[in-house]
């Protein structure tokens, strides 16, 4: 809502300046966008008199004017405008001035002619085209006749206007109307508003009952009221009221529709005006669209109605769509004489679902949503008539012709003195908590600290002692609130064991090189159903804006693919990322996905790069599964085994693993498969992924104390050449299956495959750790178990002991 | 030459060659022939067999003091020689301390992460638990419960990605707050909590709007909490966060679950309230927003209002990092580029 100081001055004695202004308003009501000047940066732009137009002899489309500027001698300018004319009052940009967009205006040449200045459109000094009259849209601007040659143009345009723009919230409807914001002005500063009330003249011979007949229903429109104003003549607005209109951002049209929009915005209070002479069989009906009904609106949009929509509606069908948009049909042109004027209260449900389906947010549609001043309805109708009648010419006939009259009455509120005190904190008396209301205009009667709050309807916001707890606060200045703390009972703040372990997972990570990365948890449906690890449904949006974003992920991986994409893409080659969160995993029978906590690594290019301390260190299958058991030992995971897997069709079917702890399938590891990595054009990249709600399941302790053998410990290496396919766990189960007690670690240390062995063998070699927490431990004893354990590894898998 | 004199003799030789000796080796060669039992002194020790009974003793302690000077010459001039050594094979040891350390490799939070976690300990500290909710909501709680009825004009104010008509994406963490107020048991004491996550809007992304982002909602209630409480918690918030030194203001605001409600600027940290780029010339940059919990929204939890009352506030990470750190972009936040990410390694 655009709010002219100027105009406000009329209903209420302010001298401050507007910026204080603003400031005061953002801290007591609501926000404000800014606070502007339309002749703030312009400089040197006069009223000019076109004393002489004669063409250009160089050019077809210019002319050159001889113009009065209020100096002895006449300008010449060179002007291209279409509608140019003699003996019209132009604004002039004066040589050495500045027009609209910081621009300077110089004395120049236009082929051959000089021209001392320019004549300029209101567009060119400022104005937004939105605003600009039709007539004027294309060309320069005529000033009306009394404006003197040689004057600044600012004040006969409305430009010297202080305008503040509220950024004004669903609940101030009231501050959508310059007399609302009268009201909030003088509660903020504790002075009275000076309304001024219609006086109509009627022509009492003639009655609006001659002309219409009206029916409403009470659900659509609990009131409905029309005029009619007889003999109007149809045309250009005087002055003021295109100032104040264009001041507001709305666009002047004739001295009709300016009026029912200057109502609007002074009263909030919708208005609309029919032609009369269109309306047939002299009879209007509000009432739901019929099927199959359409109507062509105001922007010539022919439209198909719903069910839902109210419209007005003639003997011939509908004729408006009520509180939206008029018809095209039965609005006011250039030869309209009669005029049916509606004032109503609409259905603001109604009104907000047609405004949403038919994309038709307007200025009425967004009052009649909100909420308007119910008491000013007949109000603002009298206004309106008794200015149209004025400003055409015309006369009011007599009388409304009533659809619906709801009977208005203030809401009343209690609330008590200490409820407030308890609520704000504060220690407010009696008398200043009924001085505030008495400031808002509220009607208060007070015994012993209990207050009955008698609220105006343009404050239909306020219902329940809380908003009057709002007022007060408001009111009585936040600035005037002390600080405190909650007072009470102690709580305990502590994460629960399963937060804690999410934060644990996060920076186990982190230790372990990883940087934590957050990606888009909607993703395409195609990403969201890769790097599966159960078997479920897609939860997809029912109206998604890209097909990028239409299905919420089931895995992590691919968030992190995309990230690597985009590091390598910018020729970041080595990323150690690692996302934490959920996937959504919807069963067939529900709307509702289960959401399920996992955790996910993508890596690529180089652990560590080449210095002149080390190799550098590619990462590989082996980086990235030392993460994950060192993850897993410190969550106290135990019992965890990796089984080659090729049941992933996005991974390496040679390079996976599925991890397990004891049979519970928990996650994998691997290459991603270069089908993939070429698609997101990344290289070799391995990742993991792991269900972190099983683990947090397992509600383990997350350090488990072992106590230190007093006595040594006796180790025994051995190199074994095995057959290829022969894996590493079978060796180590085994070698632990067959081992007695005192075996307490097996390590491998080495892996040799090469010439040396036999293209079909690998050699590896393993460190066997012997201890007893109770006594020294006897070569002999740990020998006859190492032979043992020795002896039937060869007849298990034919191991050739080096 | 009697034994006495050629023990005078033997001794001032010995001296001066272990004085001069530079070589451990030697050292122990000298030591082996002086004093081993070839050594001159033993041939003294022996030839006094010869001598008389009255001489006997004299010159044997004469010997015997000889051959202690001598080892103890001998024991120093070792040690002596053993620090040269020591300090010689340092020496040899010199390496170039200018060259870099192996680095380490560590990974870190993401900045959005850093603010959360912040907050979280922040509030951890002030008694309040931590709640999760689910992202993936219903309208009756991430809206209704909130005192957002379906045709609510404020509805407009957030726009939605549904799933079904009754389902859909968090627009944000306040339905958590309704979820925990229903199950929470007030004989049992006050309810503080926070509710950090995801939320989701339907917004192109761009600069300033992104269609995922997150916010820390906060709520209080218990039988005696007042706005003064709110505005002493929001100060808290303010200087954790921003610094020491902030001040902060309420403005009137509207939210459909809060009655009274604010927004809440911060003096701003950059310019110190002089005006600037960042708080658009005014000192003050909004921060969240905050307010008394409306009676509706307890109602509808099933908490009695007339007993009960309470605050609540949210924010924003993703804007507090952005204004933290002078992030102009707010995409930047889940490109995840490993050179924007790596500039935020923690601070303690
Ligand atoms: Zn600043």
């Amino acid at each position: 809502m655009k709010v002219s100081t100027k105009w406000l001055k009329d209903y209420i004695d302010l001298d401050i300046n507007p910026e204080e202004l603003a400031e005061k308003i953002e801290r007591t009501a609501v926000e404000v966008d800014s606070v502007s000047r339309l002749d703030k940066k312009l400089k040197k732009i006069v009223v000019g008199f076109t004393v002489e137009v004669r063409k250009h002899p160089e050019s077809d489309h210019l002319n050159i004017c001889k113009v009065d500027v209020g100096e002895d001698d006449l300008l010449q300018i060179v002007c291209g405008a279409p509608n140019i004319a003699a003996n019209k009052k132009v604004i002039v940009a004066l040589p050495n001035s500045r027009i609209a967009g910081n621009v300077k205006i110089k004395r120049s040449k236009m082929r051959g002619e000089v021209s001392e200045g320019m004549i300029c459109s209101l567009q060119e000094i400022g104005f937004s085209d939105s605003v600009v009259p039709k007539a004027y849209a294309d060309g320069i601007y005529f000033l009306p006749d009394n404006a003197k040659p040689g004057e600044p143009v600012y004040s006969y345009l409305g430009m010297d206007e202080d305008i503040i723009d509220l950024d004004v919230t669903p609940n101030r409807a009231d501050m959508l109307s310059m007399r609302g914001t009268a009201h909030e002005l003088a509660a903020i500063y504790d002075k009275k508003v000076n309304l001024k009330k219609p006086e109509l003249k009627e022509d009492s011979t003639d009655n609006v009952s001659n002309y219409i007949q009206v029916t409403a229903d009470k659900e659509l429109a609990p009131t409905y009221l029309l005029r009619v104003i007889k003999d109007v003549h149809v045309k250009e607005s005087p002055m003021w009221l295109q100032k104040r209109l264009w001041n507001a951002g709305i666009r002047p049209m004739n001295n009709v529709v300016d009026v029912t929009n200057y109502i609007l915005l002074d009263y909030g209070q919708p208005l609309h005006s029919f032609d009369y002479q269109k309306i047939a069989g002299k009879r209007i009906e509000v009432r739901l669209a019929k099927p199959g009904e359409t109507l062509q609106t105001l922007d010539e949009e022919e439209r198909e109605l719903l069910s839902s929509d109210i419209v007005i509606a003639d003997n011939n069908g509908p004729i408006a769509l009520a509180g939206t948009m008029g018809g095209l049909n039965s609005g006011i042109s250039a030869n309209s004489q009669i005029i049916a004027l509606e004032a109503a209260v609409f259905n603001s449900s109604a009104i907000r679902k047609t405004a949403r389906k038919h994309n038709l947010h307007s200025e009425a549609a967004m009052r009649f949503e909100r909420g308007i001043n119910r008491e000013t309805v007949a109000e603002a109708l009298d206004m309106a008539a008794q200015l149209i009648a004025e400003l055409g010419n015309g006369e009011v006939v007599s009388g409304f012709a009533v659809g619906a009259q709801a009977n208005v009455q203030s809401v009343v509120v209690t609330i008590t003195a200490k409820k407030i005190n308890d609520v704000l904190g504060t220690g407010l008396q009696d008398a200043e908590i009924k001085d505030i209301f008495e400031r808002l205009g509220f009607g208060v009667e007070e015994k012993a600290g209990a207050f009955k709050v008698s609220v105006p309807a343009r404050r239909w916001d306020i219902s329940i002692p809380a908003d009057l707890i709002e007022e007060v606060a408001r009111i009585y200045g936040y600035d005037n609130l002390p600080a405190t703390l909650p007072s009470g009972e102690l709580t305990p703040g502590k994460y629960t064991y399963k937060q804690q372990v999410i934060r644990d997972t996060r920076s186990i990570l982190e230790e372990s090189g990883l940087m934590q990365a957050i990606s888009y948890g909607l993703t395409s449906d195609k990403k969201a159903q890769r790097f599966m690890m159960e078997d479920a449904q897609p939860t997809k949006l029912d109206f998604p804006m890209s097909s990028d974003r239409t299905t919420i992920r089931m895995n992590l991986i691919s968030g992190l693919l995309d990230d690597v994409a985009y590091n390598n893409a910018r020729k970041v080659s080595d990323v150690m990322l690692y996302e934490q969160g959920r996937v959504f995993y919807r069963d067939a029978n529900s709307d509702r996905p289960r959401e399920v906590e996992h955790v996910a690594a993508a890596m690529t290019g180089l652990y560590s790069a080449q210095s002149w301390h080390d190799e550098k260190k590619q990462i590989d299958f082996y980086v990235a599964k030392g993460i994950v058991e060192h993850l897993l030992t410190k969550l106290g995971v135990t019992g965890i085994s990796y089984e080659a897997s090729q049941r992933h069709e996005e991974m390496h079917p040679g390079r996976t693993a599925d991890i397990f702890v004891g049979n519970l399938f928990i996650g994998f590891i691997g290459e991603v498969h270069p089908n993939i990595s070429k698609e997101y054009g990344i290289g070799r990249t391995y990742v993991f992924e792991l269900d972190l709600q099983k683990i947090i399941d397992f509600n383990n302790e997350l350090i488990v104390y072992q106590p230190v053998s007093k006595y040594p410990v006796i180790t025994r290496d051995v190199a074994l050449a095995v057959s290829k396919d022969i894996e590493n766990a079978d060796i180590i189960n085994f070698i632990k299956a067959q081992s007695g007690k005192i075996l307490s670690k097996v390590q491998l240390f080495d892996v040799y495959e090469g010439a040396k062995i036999g293209i079909e063998q690998k050699s590896l070699a393993y460190e066997l750790t012997y201890s007893d927490s109770s006594k020294t431990l006897a070569d002999d004893v740990v020998n006859a178990d190492f032979e043992k354990v020795m002896s039937k590894l060869k007849e298990k898998f034919n191991v050739e002991i080096r | 030459m009697d034994l006495k004199d050629r023990l005078t003799e033997l001794k001032a030789k010995a001296l001066s060659e272990i004085d001069t000796v530079e070589d451990l080796k030697k050292i122990n060669e000298i030591r082996v022939n002086l004093l081993g039992k070839k050594g001159p002194i033993t041939e003294v020790l022996r030839g006094m067999k010869d001598l008389s009974k009255e001489e006997r003793p004299v010159v044997g302690s004469l010997a015997n003091k000889v051959r202690d000077e001598l080892t103890e010459a001998i024991t120093q001039r070792r040690e002596k020689l053993e620090i040269i050594k020591t300090a010689r094979k340092l020496e040899k040891e010199k390496i170039d301390v200018t060259l870099p350390g192996v680095p380490v490799k560590a990974g870190q939070p993401h900045i959005i992460m850093q603010v959360i976690d912040q907050l979280e300990k922040l509030f951890l500290g002030m008694g309040y638990q931590v709640v999760d909710g689910p992202e993936v909501e219903e309208d009756h709680y991430n809206f209704e419960m909130m005192n957002l009825p379906k045709d609510h004009p404020a509805r407009d104010m957030q726009d939605t990605f549904y799933i079904t008509e009754q389902i859909l994406m968090r627009t944000q963490t306040s339905p958590v707050q309704a979820r925990t107020m229903e199950k929470h048991d007030f004989t049992k004491g006050p309810l503080k909590m926070i509710s950090p996550g995801k939320v989701y809007r339907r917004d192109t992304d761009d600069a300033t709007h992104s269609h995922q982002f997150h916010q820390v909602e906060g709520l209080v209630i218990d039988k005696h909490i007042t706005m003064a409480d709110l505005k002493g918690t929001l100060q808290i918030i303010a200087r954790t966060v921003f610094g020491d030194e902030r001040e902060i203001r309420l403005r009137p605001s509207y939210f459909p679950f809060t009655e009274p409600s604010v927004e809440v600027d911060v003096s701003c940290f950059k310019c110190e309230g002089k005006g600037c780029a960042v708080c658009k010339h005014t000192g003050w940059i909004e921060v969240l927003g905050a307010g008394m919990v409306h009676p509706n929204v307890l109602t509808m939890a099933g908490v009695d209002s007339e007993i009960y009352g309470g605050f609540a506030f949210g924010l924003g990470p993703d804007r507090f990092a952005m204004l933290k750190y002078g992030v102009d972009d707010i995409r930047e936040f889940y490109l995840n580029d490993v050179r924007f990410l790596s500039q935020f390694a923690q601070k303690g």
